[in-house]
This record gives C-alpha cells, sequence and structure tokens, in this order.
C-alpha cells in the first residue's frame, strides 16, 4: 500500500507579473521502505513539490490537488496542530544548504532537543541521551561536545549530518531529502549518500531523494521520477530508466552522463528550462527536443500508460512492440 | 531539430520589461508612494507659485481681524478661510508661502549635503587606507553628536537665520552620504567591470564619477528622499527654538513658535502650521519607501 | 571577544579627542568676545578686562589653550558656568538624571509597543493589520514632535485638564534627592501622592519623546522578521513542527533582534535631540533644556562642556551597543 500518494498537483506563486506556475498536475507515489528518487534541473519544480507536501511554501503559494494523502490522512484538509503533529515526525525533510538550515543563534544540541520535545515523550535527561545517540547514528564523533556547537563551528558535512539526526530524531516514515549532497564537497557527497542509504535500511522508512544528479540516482534509488519544467514526463524502477528510457527529456540526460558517452564529445542538451515569460503552447521540452514536430510544439502531449513509463510525449521512445501508445 | 526563430515564435509573448518601467510599475503598485508623489507634486506647485496663489500678502496685517477662527467656526469667515493670526495676519497666505522655505530648504540642503557627502564618499572609497580612515574619522566625530544639537550650537555660532540653519542641517546630513556612498563604492570596486574599466585605460576621475559612481545610485537617491524630509523637519524645529528663521518671515517651525502661548485659546495657530509640516514630510518619506522598494531589488517580491 | 573589544576601544580614542576639538574649536570661533558677553551690560574697566583674559588664558597660543582644555578635560575639569558660576560638571550631574529619566521612559515605552508591533506586522504581511500599523508607524516617523507635544497639551492638559502642561513633581511635595529619579525619590520620601505626580508629570514627555524611536523600532522589527522569516534555517523550524508562536517568537524574533538592538542603541542619539525639543516644551529640568538656556545665554563653557558630555555620551552608548552586537550575535562572540 502506498505511504504517500499525490494526484494532479499544481502549485501557483503570485509574483509581480501574474501568475507562475512551477508544479503543474504532477503525480507522485512512494510505499513504505522505498527509495524514489525525484530528477530534474533547476526550476524543474522537484522541491517545490515537496514543500507543498511539507506545508512549507510561503503565503504567495497557491496548492491545488486531486489527492494529497500521507498513509490515509488527507493532507489538504489538515488542520494546523494536525499537521504539526505529522511534520517534523512522521514526514521529515532535510534540505540542500545546510549552512544555511541551521539557526545560527542556537547549539545544534538546543536544535536536536527542541525536535525531540516537540514530538516526544521524554524528560531532559532522555532527550540529551537520545540526542548523543542520534549523533552517534549519523557518525559525528564526540557527540557531547558537538551538541553544545554553534552551526558556524561546524563544516557543511557536519552540519548535514546534524540535519539528518535532527530529521531522523522521532523516527519518521518517510523522509524528504532535498538535494542533500549538491552543497557539499565531492568527499563528502558519497559519505552523506551512504549515510542515507544505511539509515533508510536500518528504519525502514521511505526516502524521496530530490537530486538533479544522475549518478546519484544510479547508485541509490529503487524508482525514478524525471520532472521537467514543473511537469512529471517519466516514472519508471531505475533499472529500466537506464535501460529504456521513454521520454527524449530523460534519454537527453543519460546521454550527457560522461560514463556513458559514445563520441568524443558529451552530448549536452540546448537551450534551458523556459521560465515564465516563454513557456511554450505545446508540449514544454518541445524547444529544446531533437525529435519534435509541428504537433509537439501546438498540442500538449498526453501521458502514456505505466508500460511506456508515464512518458508525457507525443513520439516516446523505445516502445515495446505489444504495447499502444496514447 | 527546432531552430532559433522558431523557439522565439513559439513563445508567449510576455516580455521581461525594461529597467525604468519595472521601475516604475513598482512604484505605482506601491499606492502609498504613489500618494506622497502626488502631495509632494501639489507641495512643490504651491512653493514655487506661491505669490499668485496666496490671498493675501504673508505679512499684511489686518487689525480688525485679530484671531478669527477658520470659516467654518462660529466667528470665522470665508474672507480668512483658515482665519488670522495674533497680528491678524491670513494663516493661509502664510501657509502658502511658508511651503515655498520649506521646499527651499529641502532642495538646498539635499544638493549640499548630497554632493559633498558623495565627492567625500567617492574620496574615502579610492583614497589610500590614511586619508579613509582619517575622512571616516571625521564623519564619525560628526555622527557623536546628536543633530539637532549640533545644528543648534553651529547656528547660535553663525546667527540665527535661515541661511545659516540650512548651511548647519546639511553639514550634519553629509557623513550619511560619505559612509553610505563609501560602502556602496567598495562594494562595486571588486567588481569585473570596474577592472576592465581599468584596464581598458580609464582614468582614476573616469573610474569614479562614470564608471562606479551610477551603480552606487540607487541608495543615495533613496537617502536624498529621506533627508529631504529630514532637513524640512530640522529646519522646522530650529525655527521653533528661534534658532531658525526669524519673524515675521512665514516659516512653518517660526510660525509654531509665535503661536505657542495661544495654544489653548487659538487652536488653529499651532494645528495648522504643525498639520503642514506633517502632511509634507509624510508625503517625501511616503515617496522615499517607494522609491527604496522600487530600487532595491534585495526587498522585490520574488 | 577580547580582541573584538580591544579593536573597538581603539577606535574610541581618537574619535574622543576629535569630539573634544570640535567642541573646543566652536567656541573659539565663535562671533563676539565671551567675555564682553560676560560682563553684561554693566560694561567692564579695561584692567578687569585684562584680567579676566589671563585667567581664561585667552592670551595663550591656540593649541595651547586646547592642550590645557583636553588635560582638564581627561581630569573631569570642564570649567565654570558664566552666569552660576558653578562647575559645569556638577551642573551636568545635576540635572543629568531628569534627562536619563525620561530618556529610559520613552525607550521602554518605544520598545514595549514598537517591537510586538513590528513581529506582529511582518508575521501578517500586506494584511490590513500590517498597513495600518506601517502606516501610523510612517505618520509617527514623520512627525514634527514640537508640534505632537503641543496637540497633546492641547487635548490632555487643556480640554482633559488630566496631566500637568510642565515640570517635573508637583509643587506640593517637596522631597529631598536621593537617587535624581523623581520616580524613585516620590516612593522613598512616603508622601501620599507624589508617585501618582510624577507619573502624571512623566506620561506626555515620554510619549513625545518616544513617538519616533517607536516608529523607527516597529520599522525596523518588521523589516528584520521579514528577512529572517525568509531564511531556509525558519524553513527548518517549520519542518520540525513547532508551532508558528514558536517559530515566530524564538527562532526569528531571536535572528530579528541582532539588528534590531543596534537600531534602539542608536537612536539614543535621536533621542537627545528629541530631548531638547521635548524638555524645552514641557520645561523639563534635563540637560536639553540646560543646553538651549546656555546657548541663549552664551554661556560658552556650558556650551562647550554640555556639547562634549552629551557627545561623550553617544559615544559611550554606540560602544555599548557594538559589544552588545558581539554578544548577542554568537557569530561574533564564539570566535
Amino acid at each position: 500500500m502506498a505511504l504517500l500518494t499525490i494526484r494532479n498537483l499544481t502549485v501557483e506563486f503570485a509574483t509581480a507579473s501574474g501568475a507562475f506556475r512551477a508544479v503543474d498536475s504532477v503525480d507522485v507515489d512512494i510505499d513504505r521502505g522505498e527509495i524514489l528518487a525525484i530528477v530534474g534541473e533547476s526550476g524543474s519544480g522537484k522541491s517545490v513539490s515537496m514543500l507543498a507536501t511539507m506545508g512549507l511554501l510561503p503565503w504567495t503559494a497557491t496548492i491545488t490537488a486531486e489527492r494529497m494523502e500521507f498513509d490515509g490522512t488527507d493532507l489538504r484538509s489538515l488542520s494546523g496542530p494536525a499537521r504539526r503533529r505529522l511534520i517534523g515526525k512522521d514526514i521529515a525533510m532535510i534540505f540542500q544548504e545546510p549552512m544555511s538550515s541551521l539557526n545560527p543563534c542556537f547549539t545544534v544540541g538546543f536544535q536536536i532537543r527542541e525536535a525531540l520535545k516537540q514530538h516526544l515523550d521524554l524528560d531532559k535527561k532522555g532527550r540529551q541521551a537520545r540526542a548523543v545517540e542520534l549523533f552517534e547514528m549519523v557518525g559525528i564523533p564526540d557527540p557531547e561536545r558537538r551538541l553544545k556547537a554553534f552551526p558556524h563551528q561546524l563544516s557543511g558535512g557536519m552540519n548535514q549530518r546534524v540535519m539528518i539526526a535532527m530529521a531522523i530524531a522521532c523516527k519518521p516514515r518517510l523522509l524528504i531529502a532535498d538535494e542533500p549532497t549538491t552543497a557539499l564537497d565531492v568527499t563528502i557527497q558519497a559519505q552523506i549518500l551512504d549515510l542515507l542509504t544505511d539509515l533508510q535500511k536500518e528504519t525502514g522508512m521511505a526516502l524521496i531523494l530530490i537530486t538533479h544528479d544522475m549518478g546519484v540516482v544510479a547508485e541509490t534509488a529503487e524508482r525514478v521520477a524525471v520532472q521537467y519544467a514543473g511537469q512529471k514526463v517519466e516514472d519508471q524502477p531505475v533499472t529500466d530508466l537506464f535501460a529504456r528510457p521513454h521520454h527524449p527529456y530523460t534519454a537527453a540526460l543519460l546521454a550527457a552522463l560522461p560514463e556513458r558517452a559514445t563520441e568524443r564529445r558529451l552530448p549536452t542538451i540546448p537551450g534551458v528550462v523556459p521560465g515564465q515569460h516563454d513557456k511554450p503552447v505545446g508540449c514544454l521540452f518541445s524547444p529544446r527536443c531533437k525529435f519534435a514536430d509541428e504537433r509537439c510544439r501546438q498540442v500538449p502531449p498526453p501521458v502514456q500508460p505505466p508500460a511506456i513509463g508515464f512518458a508525457r510525449c507525443h513520439y516516446p521512445l523505445n516502445v515495446p512492440a505489444e504495447v499502444e501508445t496514447a | 531539430m527546432a531552430d532559433a526563430s522558431s523557439q522565439i515564435a513559439r513563445t508567449v509573448p510576455t516580455r521581461r520589461p525594461g529597467r525604468l518601467s519595472e521601475f516604475w510599475r513598482y512604484f505605482r503598485e506601491n499606492r502609498g508612494a504613489v500618494m506622497g508623489l502626488y502631495v509632494f507634486a501639489v507641495f512643490a506647485f504651491v512653493a514655487v507659485f506661491a505669490d499668485l496663489i496666496a490671498p493675501y500678502d504673508p505679512t499684511a496685517q489686518f487689525r480688525q481681524h485679530v484671531l478669527q477662527p477658520p470659516f467654518w467656526q462660529a466667528g470665522g469667515s470665508w474672507q480668512f478661510p483658515l482665519g488670522t493670526d495674533p497680528l491678524g495676519r491670513d494663516m493661509l497666505s502664510r501657509l502658502i508661502h511658508g511651503a515655498r522655505f520649506s521646499f527651499f530648504v529641502g532642495i538646498v540642503v539635499v544638493v549640499v549635503a548630497a554632493t559633498g557627502g558623495v565627492i567625500m564618499g567617492l574620496l574615502a572609497g579610492f583614497a589610500p587606507k590614511w586619508l579613509d580612515t582619517l575622512i571616516m574619522r571625521l564623519m564619525d566625530i560628526i555622527l557623536a553628536f546628536p543633530t539637532l544639537l549640533l545644528a543648534l550650537v553651529l547656528v547660535a555660532i553663525l546667527g540665527p537665520s535661515l541661511i545659516n540653519a540650512m548651511i548647519a542641517i546639511a553639514l550634519v546630513l553629509q557623513p550619511h552620504y560619505v559612509r553610505l556612498t563609501r560602502a556602496s563604492v567598495i562594494n562595486e570596486r571588486t567588481k569585473d567591470y570596474v577592472t576592465s574599466a581599468k584596464v581598458a585605460g580609464a582614468g582614476l576621475p573616469r573610474l569614479m564619477f562614470v564608471t562606479v559612481l551610477p551603480n552606487c545610485l540607487a541608495p543615495i537617491i533613496v537617502q536624498a528622499a529621506l533627508s529631504f524630509s529630514t532637513a524640512i523637519l530640522d529646519a522646522a524645529a530650529l525655527g521653533f527654538l528661534g534658532m531658525g528663521a526669524q519673524p515675521p518671515t512665514p516659516e512653518w517651525g517660526t510660525m509654531l513658535a509665535e503661536a505657542r502661548e495661544f495654544i489653548l485659546r487659538a487652536w488653529w495657530v499651532v494645528t495648522f502650521p504643525g498639520l503642514a509640516i506633517l502632511v509634507t514630510v509624510l508625503a517625501i518619506n511616503l515617496m522615499g519607501d517607494g522609491l527604496r522598494d522600487a530600487l532595491d531589488p534585495k526587498l522585490k517580491r520574488s | 571577544m577580547l580582541r573584538y573589544i580591544l579593536a573597538r576601544l581603539i577606535t574610541f580614542v581618537p574619535t574622543f579627542v576629535g569630539v573634544t576639538l570640535i567642541s573646543f574649536a566652536f567656541i573659539r570661533v565663535l562671533p563676539g568676545d565671551p567675555i564682553i558677553v560676560m560682563a553684561g551690560e554693566r560694561g567692564m574697566t579695561q584692567e578687569r578686562y585684562d584680567e579676566l583674559v589671563q585667567r581664561f588664558g585667552f592670551d595663550q597660543p591656540l593649541y595651547l589653550q586646547f592642550w590645557d582644555y583636553l588635560t582638564g578635560v581627561v581630569q573631569g575639569d570642564l570649567g565654570r558656568s558664566f552666569i552660576t558660576n558653578r562647575p559645569v560638571w556638577d551642573e551636568f550631574f545635576t540635572l543629568f538624571p531628569a534627562t536619563l529619566e525620561l530618556s529610559i521612559c520613552a525607550i521602554i515605552f518605544a520598545t514595549l509597543i514598537g517591537l510586538p508591533a513590528g513581529v506582529i506586522a511582518a508575521v501578517y504581511r500586506g494584511k490590513f493589520f500590517d498597513r495600518a500599523l506601517m502606516s501610523t508607524a510612517l505618520v509617527g516617523y514623520s512627525m514634527p514632535i514640537f508640534w505632537w507635544a503641543l496637540l497633546l497639551i492641547i487635548v490632555f492638559s487643556g480640554n482633559l485638564g488630566w496631566t500637568p502642561v510642565s515640570g517635573r513633581m508637583s509643587l506640593m511635595y517637596f522631597f529631598d534627592d536621593v537617587t535624581g529619579f523623581m520616580l524613585i525619590d516620590s516612593l522613598l520620601s512616603g508622601q501620599a501622592g507624589a508617585f501618582t505626580s510624577a507619573v502624571q508629570h512623566l506620561i506626555l514627555p515620554t510619549i513625545v519623546l518616544g513617538t519616533i524611536p517607536l516608529a523607527v523600532i516597529a520599522r525596523q522589527t518588521r523589516s528584520a522578521m521579514l528577512e529572517v522569516l525568509s531564511e531556509d534555517y525558519i524553513r527548518t523550524a517549520r519542518a520540525k513542527g513547532l508551532r508558528p508562536a514558536r517559530v515566530n517568537g524564538l527562532h526569528a524574533l531571536r535572528n530579528a533582534m541582532i539588528p534590531v538592538v543596534t537600531v534602539i542603541g542608536l537612536s539614543v542619539g535621536t533621542l537627545l535631540a528629541g530631548a531638547i525639543l521635548t524638555e524645552t516644551i514641557f520645561s523639563w529640568p534635563g540637560i536639553g533644556k540646560w543646553m538651549v538656556d546656555s546657548i541663549f545665554r552664551r554661556d560658552y563653557p556650558v556650551v562647550q562642556g554640555g556639547l562634549l558630555l552629551i557627545a561623550l555620551m553617544v559615544m559611550i552608548v554606540n560602544l555599548t551597543v557594538d559589544l552588545l552586537y558581539g554578544l548577542i550575535n554568537p557569530k561574533i562572540r564564539k570566535r
């Protein structure tokens, strides 16, 4: 049974020059204990859809969805206090910038104990003991001393470990990691990813990994959703996706991986993700797609059946012989 | 593969707007700022054409009509719509002429303080360390004195008059421009476009005034608007203390000082000059806020 | 932290000498011979004039005069008033508590209202409350306080008769200065009604003097809060499921306080400038009124000394604010 189910999620921001649609009819499903990766370039709306799930978007955002359920609880109609009992406990999130995601005015220990105090029935001693235990779990040496440190006294990788410790403090059933390694050194990146997958195995929680790095996806995820310009364009198990991408965008992303390059020059995707002022009428990827024709530029594409990886495309690639395209 | 021209043709035509129109759009969005702009326009108009608008000479005394209330109150008449003061002078005419003095004070103080301050700030930003330290220490020293007190003492030295009050206020407001300009110059100086201008052989004066200064203007413009209102307030305060414009000049602060002893008998001689100061200063501050929001991209709504 | 304090103290010394130089220079370039002014309308003989020139050291070269003045200042000797012949230092400290009491009340008044108002406006940004509050704050910020004082007197003293027009204490009560603060001394005196009288005398001046700092604090708190509220760590705090009251009141406010404390500290200069007007209007026997009176009386040693002491006070407050800034900002404290 699905842990988190989202149908037709749309998020719009009110800006000075009209509404901007950051997320456009996106579906998300994740089962208990599963690792889902959401992949896309910056500005593809991958973080926004998860922030919407958490209820963390600013007031300028308008969120609409057909379904938005976590373990049978409808997230759309949730009252403020009920939502606050859920997030931070059952759903937790860690963010891209560990340095700015921790409050500079409080010690990291205070910030962890605060999360414990909010959701668990522990006394002062119990909270301190749990904080030490958490620091040990995420591999921070000398936890008693480090708990007394302020965020600016720790390195970026160390702060991200603190963030992870804080997120898993109340044993969440779903952890959303929003580009957890982007701001870190390459050597630290691998450590943090290993830590996340290890913790996922240990605790059995579900993990949503938001990233723009296909390499990270290949190493960690079980299933992959590809997002482009606010839309989900493909959704497949990781091995199938790497073997048979159905959407031209996914194919182009994979072709751009250095280890899969066949020519001497690394292929790139020309152009940039469309912004607020230059959204195409038809398929959003059409201006950058090498297969696009007049139909792609005029008519928004349909979503293909599961066998074709839910590809949002008029002419999906690698279609098995027996399957009919939509 | 889609070529460039078809890409442009496909885009929905909501183009990114130009810089000036974008500024105006942000400014216009702020209703208070637009209202302030209108009030300020009226104020400037009244100041320039005071002679033509005012019904009477501001110093003409109508001895039969001493302390006559405004027209809507018993004993008032349309002859003197806002009443008369203790010497029988028409309040409305005096207020209209007062606008001229306040406007004059604002313009002169801002021009003098901004010119001096910006040049000193540019100098400090580009100068060797010792000169920079010297200038900034000097500004620290001036800033250690409360502005009104320093202006008061300066005017006491120079002799009480509106001109001396303006000089004193300009001197006191100058350090703010110096600090602001220096801070943005130092911020801009390390940027690539300055380096490239230097490499291209631009001399120091050109570098200071043509290359860097235009990029530091936004905060200076905002500061100019804010010090315009400060100048009007301080000049009125000096006038109120008897150290600004001298009677019978119809300067708003001076008018208030003259009217003080009548506060419990004739409310209008006290209320109107102060209201004139408040409305003018408020309008300019509203405008200044609008300018800041429109010019400062950091505070723009994303 | 120690190095931070030392660095700040080192810049204090040249500023102090500069401030002394300016207060000194002001008086020496004043038009009119101070000694002739001192003689007043009676005039004086040439011998008496020469004697006074020598006594005040006006026959010495300027740099020596300045050196004498500076060494005097460092030893706490600021000369004597021409009018009362009392040491300037003594006069200042007799009157200072009155100004201090008024300023403290004004800053408390401004902070108690301005800080919560700014926080609430930021949390409900764009809503009616925010607009109403910020419009009011801008009106307060634009207020000519001398006029505001007159209006309050018209309404509360004239029409309603609730508050006295001037002074610190009703003439019905008399007691000795212990602390110089009327609020405390009136309680210590044990006289019934004295405390109430002190409070009544304080209300209007406090409101007048506190108006601009109140507006500044409210506006600054709001903008600091808005900036902080868009920070990543606020999102983290909300992601923990904390109550909005805790997110805004603890996580956001603690960070927003850093610039706001600076603003509150820096408004001390504004406060002293405002005290000049407020004390003059309400005949409040403090240093603001003292300065204005002395300027009109051309009592040069007092103007000189008062200017210096007030500047010194502003500098000390600014220094304290800087140190406090280091104390409440962990990034500076722990380095």
